[in-house]
């Protein structure tokens, strides 16, 4: 071969690369059955979802659950082939996260990053309601849709955001089902404290259930609130001998609502009513031991709730996704435990933003925004609705909460309980 | 008039534990003139031995005190050695940077190795019901042995001679060289028996409450105004102070809110350094 072909031949090599590169984001699939209406092959698009994950800091357990059930919402859509736009385009999804140490100041830094730096399509929330808040303030500034999960707070959404949709039941009806529920099942009692972790999600709560619990005849003989992070409850726990309540009701997160629940039975605190945020539906609080027992708490999803497609269509519903027994038995399956409603949050805060871009059929915000607005359906954690109001516009407004409690059964073993709403109960409510 | 009685048992049994954590800080002023910023970190190295030895090595925490004050007293001297000796008669923001260093190398690699996540040791001796109050035994037990240990350091610094020498080093370090007191092997001693402080407070507080590689801090802080209270320098005194510090955060909360307890606790701590800067066992000058 001449010098002057070998020239030519590799000018055409260096043209035929440089036109592969020129292929952009978007490549050609290898299409393995073509169909007979078009012999193109299927152009994928790769959507990153961001998000935070406390991997350290006092969120730690939580958040760890809302990441495992948020990446096998991931493997499941991608492993079922992604989801299809109007365009013909097949969307898969990868996640890109940071750990935000359970620090807020941290989750403005990371989400800043993720939507301008690492170019997250959309945005999952960090767990907790105050990380969530800094976490919006940044998806809004960038006009990325953000799915909340793991926040409860009804404020975030009172800040006039449009693109911040919230999966949970907020936190105004946390704990008021815990006062409906002592209502309904110890009627003599009428004392109640309320001690509370310091932040904007417990205080949100623990100030709904007051005004509910005051509105159904209860005296609130202790209310009280106590900074996160904290550990020695023997203060709060001598004021509530003092005040000598017959249910205890409050908390916060899991680490401190553990730590509460264990220092109450080191005390021999012998109040037969004790409901707590956030920690007893955690599988991890049977860690505890006696101290678990007769302790209840609200949850936002339990393994033994039962929606599926037919309840949905008697409901008059959309149905979406899989259903809880499945998703009970698949994160079993990739993580040896049962899942909590942390878990659950994390899987369903997916399954919403996908059927929100199938809906949209687009990726574009603007879309799937309005797709976001319309969404009314059942998924195996419950009703999902969002309030399109200026005033709300986000909220979560068709979940329902359940209530669980520590039992033991016949053979001595710590078993969760469904005990509240009467529907949904698999146990009768005790005392501690 | 129970209840009250349990604010002031509460109270006590922390505030003793406190007394312990501040002494290996007023131990090391006291000797060398040295604020030991890695103090906090220390204290939750105490916590993270006791978690270690009882969860992989399945000791009893207070068993696994010894190993931990053992490990304490090691470290010290490797700090002393490595961070403070070459120090000692700089300027004191140089000792002060010093110590901050090892502080932040301490908690840089325990984040790296523990995360920030919460321990705990999952250790109950039950629940002790005497004079209508109850307290879980496992406080009871941490605040006693915390008093054997004060009484252990008592008996050293006062009968043995390595102790005479340290209280001679701290009285006058020239006299005591003059008088053929090996001075830089009482500094390291000295040092060394703070860190053990620490690492036993840490241990204690380790037995009863939850922690992270970060807990240390918030009994540092503590531990400064306990030294202040007490006098900087006087051991007892920090015992005394720590007390002090316990009833107050202890009994406040029978009459405001637990919110108050920093705001009271900080005022004081501003007043004793404006009206009596000496502490309340120190020595006028």
């Amino acid at each position: 071969m001449s010098r002057k072909s070998l020239f030519l031949l590799a000018v055409f090599l260096i043209a035929a690369l440089a036109l592969a590169a020129c292929g952009g984001a978007a490549t050609p699939a290898p299409a393995a059955e073509p169909t007979a209406a078009s012999s193109a092959p299927a152009v994928t698009k790769t959507v990153t979802i961001g998000f935070t994950a406390s991997q350290t800091g006092k969120y730690n357990v939580e958040s760890s659950r809302q990441i495992n059930g948020l990446n096998l919402w991931m493997a499941d859509v991608n492993n079922a082939g992604g989801i299809k736009l109007s365009d013909g385009t097949v969307v898969t999804f990868a996640s890109k996260f940071y750990d935000d140490e359970s620090n807020g100041d941290r989750v403005q830094e990371l989400y800043t990053r993720l939507a301008n730096d690492d170019g997250a399509d959309f945005l999952i929330s960090p767990y907790s309601s105050g990380l969530t808040s800094s976490a919006s303030v940044i998806a809004e500034q960038n006009g990325k849709v953000m799915i909340t999960t793991g926040a409860a707070s009804a404020s975030n959404y009172q800040q006039g955001y449009t693109l911040v949709y919230q999966a949970y039941t907020p936190d105004s009806k946390y704990l008021t089902g815990a006062a409906d529920l002592l209502v309904a099942e110890a009627p003599n009692i009428k004392r109640i404290a309320i001690v509370h972790e310091n932040d904007k999600f417990s205080t949100g709560v623990a100030e709904a259930l007051k005004t509910h619990a005051e509105a159904l005849g209860f005296e609130i003989v202790l209310f009280e609130g106590y900074d996160s992070g904290t550990t020695d409850f023997a203060p709060f726990i001598n004021k509530i001998q003092a005040a000598n309540p017959e249910a205890i009701l409050g908390g916060g997160h899991f680490q401190d609502g553990s730590t509460f629940a264990r220092q109450l039975s080191e005390k021999g605190v012998a109040t037969p009513y004790v409901g707590l945020l956030v920690a007893p539906p955690e599988p991890s609080f049977a860690e505890l031991g006696d101290a678990a027992v007769g302790i209840f708490g609200p949850s936002q999803w339990e393994p033994l709730a039962a929606f599926t497609a037919e309840s949905a269509q008697s409901a008059g519903l959309a149905w979406k996704g899989i259903t809880g027994a499945e998703f009970t038995q698949r994160y079993q399956a990739a993580h040896s435990e049962e899942p909590s409603y942390h878990a659950a949050g994390g899987y369903v805060a997916g399954l919403i933003l996908q059927d929100a871009i199938e809906r949209a059929g687009t990726l574009d915000s603007a879309a799937v925004q309005a797709a976001l607005d319309a969404t009314d359906m059942l998924t195996f954690f419950g009703h999902i609705k969002f309030d399109t109001s200026a005033e709300n516009h986000g909220l979560q407004i068709g979940h329902e909460m359940v209530y669980v409690q520590w039992q033991r059964d016949s053979a001595g073993n710590l078993m969760k309980q469904v005990v509240w709403p009467p529907e949904g109960r698999t146990a009768p409510f005790i005392t501690r | 008039m129970s209840q009250l009685l349990q604010y002031l048992a509460d109270g006590l049994l922390i505030g003793v534990v406190y007394g312990i954590a501040a002494m290996g800080l007023t131990l090391i002023f006291g000797v060398m003139s040295v604020i030991n910023l890695a103090h906090g970190p220390i204290i939750a190295l105490g916590m993270f031995g006791v978690y270690l030895c009882f969860t992989v090595l399945g000791l009893n925490p207070f068993i696994a005190l010894i190993l931990v004050a053992a490990l304490g007293l090691l470290l010290g001297l490797i700090i002393y050695i490595v961070a403070v000796h070459r120090v000692l008669n700089a300027p004191h923001l140089s000792s002060l940077l010093a110590t901050f260093s090892v502080n932040m190398i301490i908690i840089g690699i325990g984040t790296t190795i523990w995360s920030t996540s919460f321990r705990n040791v999952d250790y109950s001796l039950g629940t002790l019901q005497a004079a209508g109050i109850s307290l879980p035994a496992t406080r009871v037990a941490a605040a006693l042995i915390a008093l054997l240990v004060t009484g252990v350091l008592y008996w050293f610094l006062y009968r043995t001679r390595p102790g005479k020498n340290i209280r001679a080093v701290a009285n006058n370090r020239t006299a005591a060289e003059l008088m053929g007191i090996p001075s830089t092997r009482v500094l390291a001693l000295s040092f060394g028996i703070g860190t053990m402080l620490a690492a036993i407070a840490g241990g204690l507080i380790g037995t009863i409450l939850p922690f992270t590689i970060l807990s240390g801090g918030v009994y540092e802080l503590k531990s400064f105004v306990i030294v202040v209270l007490g006098g900087l320098g006087n051991p007892l005194g920090a015992l005394v102070g720590g007390l002090i510090l316990g009833l107050i955060e202890g009994v406040i909360p029978a009459f405001t809110s637990v919110g108050w307890v920093p705001v009271f606790e900080f005022v004081l701590f501003v007043l004793l350094l404006l009206l009596r800067p000496q502490g309340l066992f120190g020595a006028k000058k």
